[in-house]
């Protein structure tokens, strides 16, 4: 099925857009029924009157504060009207009324959104926000996606275009500014012509629009008879099906429109194609391209509220006694400086990163980069690699970690007749993983042959541990054996890891060249020994040298 | 209740006297200590393999001990082992619930556990006798959803939940052993100590809990964050905590100095972290956020030394596998991709 690639791109926006509709509606309340909103017509009509009326108000205002530049066609707009009741002053600073303390996440992505949009409008500081002339006409207030994509890279240290025009189509996408001439939100790096959103149509404010709000949006758009103010198919759609689901009350929302068309028709030219576009874009956000046909209702379900945790929960006397127990424990501990731990994380990093596939390159080659798995063969083969080796040095838990370097510690520990302690540490390993009705037998198990009295593999357990041990299996369990285990190790690492570190075993796995196992060096090998032996052998007895080969 | 205020002025001055002794521990700040150690440079990490297969958002995804296999799930009700060096999968297996959240490998690599909005952890076993792969034991008695879950060994497991708590179950009885309670929010994600000894749990009241598995008992807290902690991982060598949160930063805390180390932050980063994990040797640290992309840090100098962008939704989880060789990353696009 081949869908014209423009509609793909639609799809997909309309997808993230919907994606990102679901975010935004996280704090607001659910939408009432169509059946109830029938019901309660009169009480909205009143509503809806005072709504308007604060909308154009609150526009007005807008328009003060944006444009000061532009402030003679704005004398018609500034009509005494009585200030809105419930919406508060904005300031001059910030243009938002996001409340600060608002903890939720998205109300914290508007917040640090909503700062780089203030000051990217900027008198000083800003983008060159003008007036620009075109054909017959002069297009207000825009700025180029390649200016906004500039002041982006400078103002917020980043270094490729690429990034800015993803963090520019984030916030456009959200609304807070959008191509003039285009329904689809997102920053170009071009000559493209960008508005910025009114703080009144802020994403920010929560109040998600009604249908009946968008019915009379379109409404009004078919009254104002001009080409460029064309319902997009898709909002014609939207229009006719909203016709049909508000049939009864259609009346109504015909005067709705009628007023407030009454009334854009007193502002200035300018302000009002400023106000449109920013209108559109509003229900661009609210409201996307459906490529499925309309924006069903049922999309805007509420995605749960995000409640704030129980912070503000007060505690019982238990709960502070509790907690100043635990305060004081905190208080005991001795805290490591800084300069010390420092240095820690850097001698550890330093030490590690040559093994870190992501800093170092490997040798031979990272298999998914070359799609060759030599190294892990390498890896799995009985003869680890100097670097490997290397490693065990780094600490007793290295070497332990790694079944060859934990096979040669042993090895080590037998030439010493010291191998009961590691014995014993794996075994207690091995009880930790263990299904829990093996435990107990495990446990005996190691008591017999490494603990009791005659054990035949004793080791060396202080008496304090001895007792907590023998205390711990009366009722044994996964972890009786920590406290010993925990003894031998420390035992292991001062003692017997240095030795071995030093001892000739290690030493010469570390230092040696490759052996030569392959194929090619037992040829030669044979070879040297027969032209070494060979000649004083009789001839029989070379043959048959040759055929075990 | 004069009582309550009395304990409650005990409680805050104690407090105070702590915070005073990690400042008295701040000598240096790691930035002065770490200003000679040579630059990382520029890391540039490429997509070298992506694995399709899922038909929803990817929830989470775990890598499998010493092993190129790994696990991911998501709410097409799904959970799929994959060969990840040769994409093919290994195991499809269908969930009772597709509200899935978490996964985890068992480090034997023979069990695998998923989880969700359905309250409970289920087991499944990787390696049955028939070849058929089949539910273990299902674990139940959150009250809350199931966040992250990770595996101790094959008898044991840890879980976090939206009910404020942490559980240690044993698998083959399925039942609680050990309740680690004490966050005030959610809990959002767990990471054990590569000793087995601790782990750590990141919640919504904004903090991470140091917790002791052997003696139940919480003992350390860090906070600093301004929002939810959705993503927590251990530094290789134990010692050191990371964590990611909604406020978009990313928090270093060292368990000895018992306090922050460093932030890492960005003026142009402005969505919160979903997942992060540290590489091999620590000294990267890649974390997703909700914005696509996957930020990679230098974790002593503090910089951005790389951006991992090539998915078309939020990145949900991320991980490198143990031999550090490559890391994969699992997004709300439905696509696994592995990096290196």
């Amino acid at each position: 099925m081949a869908e014209a690639p423009q509609q793909q791109q639609e799809v997909k926006e309309e997808e993230e857009e919907e994606e990102q509709q679901q975010e935004v509606k996280e704090e607001e309340e659910e939408q009432q029924q169509e059946m109830e909103q029938q019901e309660k017509e009169q009480q909205e009509k009143e509503q809806q009157e005072e709504e308007n009326q604060e909308e154009e108000q609150q526009e007005e205002e807008q328009q003060e504060e944006e444009q000061p530049d532009s402030s003679e066609g704005s004398e018609e707009a500034k009509e005494s009207v009585p200030m809105p009741k419930a919406r508060p002053l904005l300031s001059m600073r910030s243009m938002s009324i996001v409340d600060p303390e608002d903890k939720s996440p998205n109300m914290i992505v508007y917040r640090k959104i909503e700062d780089i949009v203030t000051r990217i409008q900027d008198e000083t500081e800003g983008v060159p926000i003008r007036t620009v002339k075109s054909f017959m006409t002069k297009i207000p207030s825009v700025v180029t996606g390649a200016d906004i994509v500039q002041w982006m890279m400078k103002n917020l240290a980043i270094e490729d275009p690429a990034e800015a025009m993803h963090i520019g189509s984030l916030i456009a996408a959200q609304g807070y500014f959008f191509p003039i001439s285009d329904h689809v939100l997102s920053l170009k790096d071009d000559g493209t012509f960008y508005r910025f959103q009114a703080p009144y149509f802020w994403p920010s404010n929560c109040w998600e629009p009604e249908n009946t709000d968008y019915a009379i949006y379109l409404c009004k758009r078919t009254m104002q008879n001009k080409t460029r103010l064309e319902l997009a198919d898709y909002e014609a759609e939207n229009l006719a099906r909203l016709q049909r689901a508000f049939a009864r009350k259609w009346e109504f929302i015909y005067m709705q429109a009628e007023a407030q068309v009454k009334i854009d028709r007193k502002k200035d030219k300018t302000e009002r194609k400023i106000l449109d576009s920013q209108e559109r874009a509003f229900w661009d956000v609210h409201r996307p391209v459906s490529v499925y046909g309309l924006a069903e209702e049922g999309t805007q379900a509420q995605s749960p509220i995000h409640t704030p945790s129980h912070l503000g929960r007060k505690g019982t006397k238990e709960d502070v006694e509790k907690e100043i127990s635990f305060l004081n424990l905190q208080l005991d501990r001795h805290c490591m400086k800084m300069s010390k731990v420092a240095d820690s994380l850097m001698t550890y990093t330093e030490q590690y990163m040559e093994y870190d596939p992501f800093v170092t390159a490997t040798e031979p080659s990272n298999p998914w980069s070359s799609d060759d798995p030599s190294f892990w063969d390498v890896e799995a083969s009985k003869e680890p690699s100097q670097q490997r080796v290397r490693k065990w040095g780094f600490s007793l838990q290295e070497a332990l970690k790694d079944h060859a370097g934990q096979e040669l510690f042993l090895k080590f520990l037998e030439s010493e007749f010291s191998s009961e302690n590691l014995r014993f540490w794996l075994a207690v390993q091995d009880m930790k993983r263990r299904p829990q009705q093996e435990v107990a037998q495990r446990a005996q198990e190691i008591w017999t042959e490494f603990l009791a009295e005659g054990a035949p593999s004793s080791i060396n357990l202080d008496s304090h541990s001895y007792e907590r041990t023998s205390h711990n299996l009366k009722d044994p369990g996964r972890y009786s054996y920590v406290d010993a285990q925990d003894h031998i190790y420390k035992l292991m690492k001062s003692d017997s890891y240095a030795r071995f570190l030093r001892s000739n075993l290690y030493q010469d796995l570390l230092m040696a060249r490759k052996k030569p196992e392959t194929e090619q060096g037992r040829r030669t090998s044979l070879e040297k020994f027969t032209r070494s032996v060979g000649k004083s052998l009789t001839g029989k007895r070379l043959t048959g040298l040759m055929q075990s080969s | 209740m004069d009582e309550m205020d009395q304990l409650r002025k005990e409680a805050d001055s104690i407090k105070d006297q702590i915070t005073a002794a990690r400042k008295a521990g701040q000598d240096t700040s790691l930035q002065e200590a770490v200003a000679g150690i040579t630059v990382v440079g520029r890391v540039q990490l490429k997509t070298r393999k992506t694995l399709r297969g899922h038909l929803a958002k990817i929830y989470a995804m775990h890598w499998g001990t010493d092993t190129t296999l790994c696990v991911s799930a998501s709410q097409d009700g799904k959970l799929i082992v994959w060969d990840s060096i040769s994409t093919n999968k290994v195991n499809a297996i269908p969930l009772k619930s597709s509200w899935v959240m978490t996964c985890a490998y068992a480090p034997s690599g023979n069990l695998v556990a998923c989880g969700g909005l359905d309250n409970m952890c289920s087991i499944y076993n990787l390696k049955g006798k028939d070849g058929n792969v089949k539910v273990m034991r299902e674990l139940a008695a959150h009250t809350g959803y199931l966040s992250c879950c990770r595996f101790l060994s094959d008898s044991e497991i840890i879980t976090s939940s939206g009910d404020c708590t942490c559980v240690l179950w044993d698998i083959e009885t399925g039942t609680q052993k050990t309740v680690f309670a004490g966050h005030q929010g959610d809990c959002m994600s767990l990471a054990v100590s590569p000793d087995f000894k601790f782990f750590i749990s990141g919640a919504c009241d904004f903090t991470a809990k140091l917790w002791d598995i052997r003696e139940d008992a919480c003992r350390q807290t860090f906070s600093g964050h301004e929002s939810d902690i959705n993503a927590i991982g251990f530094f290789p060598n134990g010692n050191a905590v990371i964590t990611g949160s909604d406020d978009a930063t990313c928090k270093l805390y060292d368990l000895r100095a018992d306090q922050e180390l460093i932030t890492y932050q960005d003026s142009s980063i402005m969505c919160g972290v979903t997942s992060l994990a540290p590489s091999l040797s620590g000294r990267l640290i890649l974390a997703g956020h909700d914005d696509f992309n996957v930020n990679i840090w230098d974790t002593l100098k503090a910089e951005r030394v790389g951006v991992l962008a090539g998915h078309d939704n939020r990145v949900s989880c991320i991980g490198v596998s143990t031999d550090g060789m490559a890391c994969c990353t699992g997004s709300w696009d439905s696509f696994l991709k592995i990096w290196n």
